[in-house]
């Protein structure tokens, strides 16, 4: 099987250590990958932010890089679900249609939710809002997580709740959003767990670098850079 | 809307404050998420609330489209049972209106069960300055009242204090404005509800003239119903001699039946109840029981040029349960006060702009104040999809120009013409590697950002000059 990889933009420039994991994860699963070099960005934050013609060119641009795969795999819900709820207002339905978040790929389209993982540390999970809500992933993650080898993983406190990055929403209403952040990191860290897990990147971000202000010992990872480990091949 | 909230900051700079004050976040936590859970359960009881939920929506989208119709088949039925009605097309025009009516009556005082049109035009304000006083009567709003201070919550107007708070302005201002406050008053709460009973038992006694708003408006027969919990909104409601309900023009239904949607549906989104305590519905006036005299003003204020907008009309739908109110994070953290409205919370931020348009500074923030997590949409009972009209008028907001948007669209242009140029991306990618360790720990313009957070350190290469290196389309290179 082939699938277009649409690493994300923010992946790409800032997480390519996810973008990376993604492509071993899938390769170890049998899956060949491809970069289409054409992505650049989604135009989710162009969208939410209110700038729907700039918007417009990143649509065309996004869905002309990856025309003809059967399957494009991301791993970020938020983007996905971009991809998914807002392309149609564009007039561009085919990529929704073929666009999968990660966990959504591996348990729907694969099959699997034991990906040959070890992961010997505690692991809590955040259900993203866009993954949540907007995609409807369910407890894809938390199965993947569930059956990766060494893992344990503890229940979040109020984990359905969003930790307020929200892309610009972070910057426009900052004292909020901190707040928001920094509830979602108390509870976080009341897991006691060694590692804060999402499938989004962006929100990570936000709640990492709460937790690296306050010095926590909590590591934020996306669910890729922990699905992608393996004994021979640790957390680089 | 009312004056009161004229010059109100935006929203950014009202929330600064709540955020910091930790007595009101604690009690917004604690009241809101108290309000969540049990609204979960009680509509987890429904095994047709997904069904119901599309009927309300059905039935209001219905009747919005004719509104024209259905607003003059009340009027007729109004009329025929005995009521007048009357046609506000704004604050100003209402207030008038009201304040003629109670002069009429040779009356300076009126009762009032709450009422959000009323608060929305800001009347107990028109009407102290004709030298008329309005009691509200409602607990919460009494204690908004006494206590000087701004509803914050669409059903529960004095959510941000506890009892404690709760006592001292009992104590405080009870006597001034009737009947004082029991000597000894404690923070409990069947001492603070008996502290509230006497004094307004001696307001209800005394009214001539009672002021209400509605839930509804049935057309077919020209019902007016309320839906409440404490029973004094029925004494408003029965006691006085004139009756003069204040009511937006999106609040009519068609048929008696559609009721039957709402009623289910409307007290488990607010108050997570099976059924509210008290229903009442009255239909013009009757010779042996209640008011002699009953008034319907219809206010229009702003809401037939909401209905000129495709994806914001939407938000008409509403019927205030403010189910949206108690699980937003964002309302949960800045408080109702900062959205600078009577409607607060994720409907506030998409109703106030549309009727009150987004020129001032507060409501052309309001479209921002959401993560757009989605949490309002997915328990709006008559499913409202909040965060799309969010960032429908946050397309306005921007169109519109003004602070900040200028340079904010030159920057999203300048972005733009990257996003569409790979190999401009990938240089600048790259050019940001080489240099990061030079970037600061803060960045100018990241100041907001880097106020509460560490800004992520940039990798050594970017994902792309990975793929390079490491992969060409389909296949491992040696490494």
């Amino acid at each position: 099987m082939r699938v277009a990889l649409f690493v994300t933009c923010v992946n790409d420039a800032v997480y390519p250590a996810t973008g990376i994991a993604t492509v071993r994860l899938l390769e170890r699963l049998g899956v060949e990958v491809d970069f289409p070099a054409g992505q650049t960005c989604c135009g989710q934050p162009q969208y939410n932010t209110g700038y729907r013609r700039e918007t417009e060119p990143l649509v065309r641009r996004t869905a002309q890089a990856f025309q003809g795969y059967e399957y494009v795999v991301t791993p970020s819900g938020s983007c996905a679900a971009m991809v998914r709820e807002h392309y149609p207002k564009f007039g561009e339905t085919a990529l929704p249609a073929r666009t999968y978040e990660l966990t959504e790929f591996l348990v729907d389209v694969l099959g699997v939710t034991d990906v040959g993982a070890f992961f010997p540390h505690t692991v809590t999970y955040h259900p993203t809002c866009h993954g949540l809500r907007a995609l409807g992933l369910g407890d894809r993650p938390r199965r993947l997580l569930e059956a990766v080898k060494g893992l344990e993983l503890r229940e979040l406190p109020v984990a359905e709740e969003c930790c307020g990055f929200g892309g610009t929403f972070a910057v426009k209403n900052a004292d909020v959003s901190a707040a928001m952040g920094q509830d979602k990191a108390r509870n976080a860290l009341a897991t006691g767990a060694d590692v804060l897990c999402a499938v989004d990147n962006s929100c990570l971000m936000h709640i990492g670098g709460i937790l690296r202000r306050q010095d926590a010992p909590q590591r934020a990872l996306h669910i890729a850079d922990i699905l992608a480990c393996t004994e021979e091949e640790p957390l680089p | 809307m009312s004056g009161t909230y004229l010059g109100m900051p935006s929203f950014p700079r009202a929330a600064r404050d709540a955020v910091q004050d930790v007595t009101l976040r604690a009690n917004l936590r604690h009241a809101t998420h108290t309000i969540r859970d049990k609204r979960a359960k009680a509509v987890a009881e429904l095994e047709d609330w997904a069904r119901l939920r599309e009927a309300g929506k059905q039935i209001k989208n219905h009747t919005l489209r004719h509104l024209d119709r259905y607003l003059e088949q009340l009027e007729a039925s109004v009329t025929a049972a005995g009521g007048t009605v009357h046609w506000a097309a704004d604050a100003a025009e209402a207030n008038r209106i009201v304040a003629d009516l109670v002069k009429a009556t040779g009356q300076n005082e009126v009762v009032k069960v709450k009422s959000m049109a009323t608060q929305e035009i800001g009347l107990n304000e028109a009407l102290e300055a004709e030298g008329i006083a309005a009691y509200e009567t409602d607990l919460a709003e009494l204690i908004v009242q006494l206590g000087h201070d701004r509803p914050s919550h669409i059903l529960v107007p004095a959510i941000h204090r506890n009892r404690g708070e709760i006592r001292d302005i009992f104590r405080k201002e009870m006597g001034s404005w009737g009947r004082a406050a029991p000597e000894g008053l404690t923070e409990a709460p069947a001492d603070l509800a008996e502290a509230a009973r006497l004094h307004l038992r001696e307001k209800f006694l005394r009214a001539k003239v009672g002021v209400s708003g509605a839930n509804f408006m049935v057309a077919e027969t020209g019902t007016i119903v309320v839906f409440e919990s404490e029973g004094n909104g029925r004494m408003c409601l029965t006691l006085p001699e004139t009756l003069i309900s204040v009511v937006g023009i999106e609040k009519v239904v068609p048929t008696w039946r559609d009721l039957e949607v709402f009623l289910q549906t409307l007290p488990r989104s607010s108050t997570a109840e099976r059924m509210n305590p008290y229903t009442s519905m009255w239909t013009g006036t009757a010779d042996a029981d209640g008011p002699g005299t009953f008034h319907l003003v219809l206010l229009d204020n702003g809401r037939t040029d909401s209905l000129a907008d495709e994806v914001g009309r939407q938000a008409l739908r509403c019927i205030r349960c403010s189910a949206c109110l108690n699980v937003c994070p964002v309302y949960e953290r800045a408080g109702g006060h900062a959205y600078g409205s009577v409607y607060p919370g994720p409907i506030g931020a998409i109703l106030s702009p549309q009727l009150r348009g987004i020129q001032s500074e507060i409501d052309a923030s309001l479209p921002y104040a959401s993560s757009l997590c989605g949490a309002c949409y997915e328990v709006c009972p008559v499913a409202i999809d909040i965060p799309e009209v969010l960032v429908h008028l946050r397309e306005k907001v921007a169109d519109q120009g003004g602070k900040g948007h200028r340079v904010e669209r030159a920057a999203i242009k300048a972005a733009g013409w990257v996003l569409d140029h790979p190999a401009a991306l990938a240089a600048g990618e790259k050019a940001a590697a080489r240099t990061r360790r030079l970037h600061p720990r803060t960045l100018p313009g990241a100041g907001p950002w880097t106020a509460a957070r560490e800004l992520p350190e940039l990798p050594a290469q970017s994902f792309r000059d990975w793929w390079k290196k490491n992969r060409t389309n389909g296949k491992k290179n040696r490494t």
